[in-house]
């Protein structure tokens, strides 16, 4: 291709001729992706509390092993290494996470946030070297797309865990944790709906979607959600947190389910 | 009247400085109001591109305050005027003088990508049918005014000089009108992957945050190219 042939400006670190705030928004991807993380992370390692009443917290979501009384498959399997300590979360995590770390929101975020690569737009970068995700390891991220069945799989059973949520011993009820739980699922299914690889499968990848009415209106349906991916990104991720939080505390005892009906 | 400081970028691809002119400022001006001011009362000399006025041409792109912009569509009212308002060449491309950059490899770039092919026609007099609800998509990308600014501001062009590698959200937003047309029949993902680099854009949106036309160069040009 053809070569820039004089030399264009070198930036060093940080360097830049804004004056705003530019900082500003990266730190605050930093520091709520690390709260998040460093949450997750805490409440996975407990292995308790992640059910009350009919409900279950989202980050233990399908139990696959746990309680034998309510897991899907049994208790703590055979095989389970005995150095770690046990928890049904640990099963679960890694897939929603993986969707989270290859989302292209996220991805284009946290470069800035975590790897300054760049800091902000027009601000200069702290090393030379540059490969994209053109190559190893970065090119990886292309996984997204295989996440995105098992993210809907997720939605599916977090849709069952919210009905759930309106059953009290086999009577139809509500409660705060039923919302909760409710909300819980519309904001990761208005995330996961409007993920840009879902975008492409249903009908992006056709350049004649009139041909196709119905492939058509799913198009049209996630990329109405897909415009606002960022905002869905954040809700969700903070309501899952609080979602875990809440189920948290009241199995715990430190607060009280307000029954409404 | 009430009075401003634009500190503007003098000089050549040898070097140069940044001066500080003051001028007058009235309601409802630009930046590139203020430019010509300085240009015809204090610096005659003052390199400047533009035409239209009108944010159409794509000519009077720059640096303002260190976001690039059109000159000519940033309003004062918009800027902090008790501050020297600083004003510079866009940083991606080599500079001829003062605000007047060399965009001629944006040119070359466009050749490299296959023209427009359409498949056979559809009815024997020669001609197409196509649905409007399927140029929506391509018509986005026909806003384009090739200013450069998303090709200024993209990192891997302004910080890691991958000229020669990469051809850039504007180039991406082109192959994406092409590739989607409802009409074209020629394939140009295996370039857009192997000698274009579309894998070096890591979709930090900054391309999108300045088109003046809003055009969502990443979301609806790049990303989908990179799923194709
Ligand atoms: S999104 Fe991609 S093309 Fe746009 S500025 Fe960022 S790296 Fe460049
Ligand atoms: S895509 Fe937008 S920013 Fe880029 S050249 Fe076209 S109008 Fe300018
Ligand atoms: S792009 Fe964000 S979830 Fe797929
Ligand atoms: S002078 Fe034409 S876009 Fe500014």
């Amino acid at each position: 291709m053809h070569e820039v042939d004089v030399q264009v400006t070198k930036f060093k670190f940080g360097q830049t001729s804004r004056i705003d705030l530019w900082w500003a928004q990266p730190l605050t991807v930093l520091l709520v992706l690390s709260a998040f993380v460093a949450y997750a992370t805490w409440a996975a390692f407990q292995g308790v509390h992640y059910r009350f009443g009919p409900y279950l917290s989202p980050l233990y979501s399908p139990e696959l092993w746990g309680n034998p009384l309510t897991a899907w498959i049994g208790g703590k399997p055979g095989w389970y290494p005995s150095w770690l300590v046990f928890s049904p979360a640990f099963f679960i995590l890694p897939f929603p996470g993986g969707f989270r770390v290859t989302c292209y929101y996220y991805r284009g975020a946290y470069y800035k946030s975590f790897w300054a690569d760049p800091p902000s737009c027009t601000v200069g970068e702290p090393r030379k070297t540059y490969w994209g995700e053109r190559k190893l390891p970065l090119i990886l991220q292309n996984i997204h797309r295989y996440f995105l069945y098992i993210a809907l799989f997720f939605i599916a059973d977090l849709a069952y865990d919210a009905w759930n949520g309106f059953w009290f011993n086999g009577h139809f009820g509500m409660g705060v944790g039923s919302i909760v739980l409710l909300v819980d699922v519309v904001l990761l299914g208005g995330y996961t709906f409007g993920c840009h690889s879902l975008r492409h499968r249903v009908g992006g990848v056709l350049d004649r979607l009139s041909g196709s009415p119905v492939r058509k209106k799913a198009h049209d349906c996630v990329s109405c959600l897909n415009a606002r991916h960022m905002t869905w990104a954040w809700c969700s991720l903070c309501w899952v947190a609080f979602t875990d939080f809440y189920v948290r505390a009241c199995s715990m005892g430190l607060i009280r389910d307000w029954r409404i009906f | 009247m009430a009075s401003a400081t634009f500190r503007i970028w003098r000089g050549n691809k040898n070097g140069g400085e940044f001066k500080d002119y003051a001028t007058e400022v009235a309601p409802g001006m630009v930046v590139l109001d203020a430019v010509h001011e300085i240009q015809a009362t204090q610096a005659h000399d003052l390199a400047v591109r533009w035409n239209c006025k009108a944010g159409k041409c794509g000519s009077c792109s720059a640096e303002i305050n260190g976001m690039p912009k059109l000159m000519c569509m940033t309003r004062l009212s918009t800027l902090p005027l008790n501050q020297p308002i600083k004003v510079e060449p866009m940083r991606s491309f080599p500079l001829i003088r003062d605000l007047a950059t060399d965009v001629s490899w944006n040119y070359s770039v466009k050749t490299q990508i296959k023209p427009f092919r359409p498949r056979k026609p559809d009815t024997p007099d020669g001609t197409w049918r196509m649905a409007q609800a399927d140029v929506d998509r391509v018509q986005e990308f026909r806003k384009c005014i090739e200013c450069f600014l998303c090709q200024d501001v993209c990192h891997v062009l302004r910080n890691h000089h991958l000229h020669s590698q990469f051809i850039g959200p504007r180039f991406f937003v082109y192959a994406g009108a092409l590739e989607m047309h409802p009409l074209d029949d020629e394939n140009r993902l295996r370039e857009l992957r192997d000698s274009q680099g579309i894998g070096y854009c890591n979709i930090t949106k900054c391309c999108t945050k300045v088109c003046p036309e809003g055009i969502h160069i990443t979301d609806n040009a790049i990303i989908p190219l990179k799923e194709r």
